[in-house]
């Protein structure tokens, strides 16, 4: 797991090896262990690696074929040996034992096409000198970030924004489109990122950059067509068969040089991932986790009696309200986005944890929620379909309250205004959105916070227009529970869950995390169940609990689903923080101009009364403050140009 | 102060942040999502502690509490002591 940057110039000449290494600089921490430049013709490539396989051969910038072909790559190829006795039988030979090495002769074999053959998590850049061509190339559900912009003379890349930002001709600004529609979805709509001018490689696409143009292709995409109806002897036949998936998707994510570990958080989907380990690897298996002071959010004792039930060797970073808001700025630093939960935050704890245990790779289980029925989301948009269908019951609604157990504002709310916040009419139920509504519509509602001038360049902007016009024609056709499940899987998943929460914050301290249920094995199979498998009547990840019964704990299998969650706004008031007042103040809120300054200062004084207890006071806080991070670590401090001239010119929405 | 006027600085103040201009007294509560669920809650405890009420779940309804026109009708139906039963108050102060 490493960083990666480039440069291509367009129009002749050669990049500068001193440019590639500022740039590959700023990702020191994706790639602690070793650092490469070359240039070659029109072509740099830069690398800041993370040994995990063949640590003594895997160098990166690497060649073949006489330096006709570079490569520059972040992840991991788990099919990486099949793939070589395959290449070597055909009459390659190499000089590594690394997976790296197995790309380049896989492109050099199959051409661009060679990333259909891939199983893993990749953002790669292959320059190919005979034919002058740079191609890129990200997995298939956005493991790895891959992101990439133009100045009048040069295409750069990088993992990350900040290697971009480091090129003296990068301009730094917020894009307010792009936090238009984080304040509606949580992410950016890819290409679109926070930044303006710099987009990220959606997942599963290739981009090749020739003769001076970019051109970009999808080369998979999900195809949900599931089964109709199933027989008991079938749901057997399709619970065995997930199992032997995930077995074999954990078993090629435990190849390494370096010792695994895993994330256990005492759910179910991290619970079967370090079952499965525990199946097939003799040792004792090393887990992390975190434990929150707050009763609230703690899961600690279900953590508990998955260790002891597994017989692995436990570690836990205790997270407290102060932590997160001592820790915050630098999340921010890392998720490159304004965010509306702290929930990334205990995630930078906990791969802080593990490598302080010594640890550079750990299995998690994300991915089972998105691909296998998990999300409360789902459930709720069955209930609220099946109340919908008798829109007048009383009872009906009843069961969204048993669906938030721990929402106190849902527990007490009568059927008259539930329907109302849970958004039931003819028309809701007729929208492609219908799933996801509540919470975008509420999610929309922080736009208030925004600035005039903001607001007024926003006016014309229309997030959820935006996100329809891109959906496949056959999205439409889909059922609904599918639908649920596709803008989950293919929005959220990249665009938040395996960023935010993922990538950033287990590389923001070196560690790569490895998902078995993202192997693309594993998902193709999902997604072609039927929904009444993944949830029946309202029972979540009925078929994975099918599948792992006996393997853990009846407790984990059988517990009311407890979504991850972190304490959000209050953490910045449980004790006096200089750079929260600094960043809210009303001076700073005007200087920056992108949100209202009496807005922010009544959503302070609600926080500091202590009566700011909505979800939509906390992701307004959340959001507030995190995009005030952003500007101030990206913007206003970037070292290239005067901050505040620049904003007010360039935080436009075109 | 009125009741609406109460009310409508209640919800300016808590709801909309300040941004009071986008607030007539017929605008729907729900429709210009302007509360949600928890804010509901805020809105009832806010109503019971300054009038000396208690809003049933029977009465938790938007006919009642959707606007700050209806807010000011229920109020005044309920202390109303013709029709109220809940309350002896004759007098209430609002709050400056």
């Amino acid at each position: 797991m490493c960083g990666i940057a480039g440069i291509l110039k367009l129009h002749g000449g050669s990049p500068g090896p001193q440019m590639l290494r500022d740039m590959v600089g700023t990702l020191a921490h994706r790639g602690p262990d070793a650092t490469g430049v070359v240039c070659s013709g029109a072509t740099g490539l830069a690398h800041s690696r993370l040994s995990i396989i063949d640590l003594e051969g895997g160098r990166q910038p690497m060649s073949i074929a006489d330096g006709r072909l570079w490569i520059t790559f972040n992840g991991e190829i788990f099919n990486y040996i099949e793939l070589r006795k395959e290449l070597i039988q055909k009459g390659h030979t190499f000089s590594t034992r690394s997976d790296t090495e197995v790309i380049l002769h896989l492109y050099q074999e199959e051409g661009e096409e060679c990333v259909n053959r891939l199983n893993g998590q990749w953002a790669f850049a292959i320059w190919d000198a005979e034919k002058q061509k740079l191609f890129l190339s990200r997995d298939r559900l956005g493991v790895r970030p891959l992101f990439y912009t133009s100045t009048g003379d040069s295409f750069l890349f990088a993992s990350e924004i900040k290697a971009l930002l480091a090129h003296p001709d990068v301009e730094s600004a917020l894009d307010l489109q792009g936090l238009d529609q984080i304040f509606t979805f949580w992410f950016t709509l890819a290409p679109r990122t926070a930044f303006k001018n710099i987009q990220q490689l959606p997942p599963a696409h290739s981009l090749v950059v020739q003769n001076g143009e970019i051109r970009t292709h999808r080369y998979w995409s999900l195809d949900y067509s599931p089964e109709e109806v199933t027989s008991g002897t079938r749901e057997k036949q399709l619970s065995e068969e997930l199992l032997n998936l995930l077995l074999d998707a954990t078993r090629i994510r435990l190849r390494s040089d370096v010792p695994v570990g895993a994330y256990l958080s005492g759910g179910l989907d991290s619970t079967v991932i370090t079952a499965l380990t525990h199946m097939l690897v003799g040792n004792r298996l090393r887990t992390f986790s975190v434990s929150f002071e707050d009763r609230e959010f703690d899961e600690g004792a279900y953590q508990r009696q998955a260790s002891r039930f597994l017989n692995t060797q436990h570690s836990d970073v205790p997270c407290s309200y102060q932590d997160i808001a001592q820790i915050f700025p630098e999340v921010i630093r890392h998720t490159e986005q304004p965010i509306l939960r702290t929930a990334p935050a205990p995630f930078f704890l906990l791969s802080k944890l593990v490598r302080e245990s010594g640890f550079k790779v750990v299995l998690t289980g994300e991915g089972a929620d998105e691909m296998l029925g998990g999300y409360d989301i789902f459930k709720e948009a069955k209930i609220r379909e099946f109340w919908g269908r008798n829109a007048s019951s009383q009872w009906r609604p009843l069961l969204l309250k048993r669906l938030y157990p721990y929402m106190d504002g849902i527990q007490r709310q009568s059927p008259a205004y539930l329907k109302n916040f849970f958004r039931v009419s003819e028309q809701d139920l007729a929208s492609p959105f219908f799933s996801h509504l509540p919470r975008w519509e509420l999610t929309a509602k922080l736009k208030m916070m925004l600035s005039d001038a903001a607001q007024s360049e926003l006016r014309h902007q229309n997030a959820l227009t935006e996100l329809e016009s891109e959906l496949p024609s056959w999205f439409k056709s889909m059922g609904s529970f599918s639908k649920a499940e596709y803008l989950e899987a293919m929005y959220l998943l990249p665009g938040y869950i395996l960023s935010s929460q993922g990538d950033r914050m287990a590389m923001a301290n070196s560690v790569e995390g490895r998902y078995p249920f993202l192997d693309f094995r594993v998902v193709e199979f999902a997604a072609k169940l039927p929904s009444s498998l993944k949830m029946k009547v309202l029972n979540q990840k009925y078929l994975l609990k099918k599948a792992a019964g006996g393997m853990i704990p009846s407790s984990i299998l059988h517990r009311h689903k407890q979504p991850y969650r972190a304490p959000d706004g209050k953490s910045f008031f449980h004790s006096p923080n200089d750079y929260v007042d600094d960043l809210l103040s009303s001076e700073r809120i005007e200087r920056d101009g992108v949100f209202d300054v009496g807005s922010v200062n009544a959503l302070v004084a609600k926080f500091k009364l202590g009566r700011a207890t909505s979800v939509k006071d906390n992701m307004a806080l959340v959001g507030v403050l995190s995009t005030q991070l952003l500007i101030q670590q990206f913007i206003n401090n970037h070292s290239k140009g005067s901050s505040q001239c620049q904003l007010r010119q360039t935080c436009a929405a075109s | 102060m009125s009741i609406a006027a109460d009310v409508r600085s209640f919800v300016i103040n808590n709801f909309l942040l300040g941004r009071g201009e986008v607030l007539n007294d017929d605008d729907s509560f729900l429709e210009q999502g302007i509360i949600d669920s928890t804010g509901i809650l805020e809105l009832v405890a806010h109503l019971e502690e300054t009038y000396g009420i208690e809003i049933t779940e029977a009465e938790l309804i938007p006919d009642n509490l959707d606007s700050v026109n209806r807010i000011a009708a229920y109020l005044n139906r309920k202390l109303s002591p013709r029709t109220s039963t809940t309350t002896t108050a004759t007098t209430i102060a609002c709050p400056a």
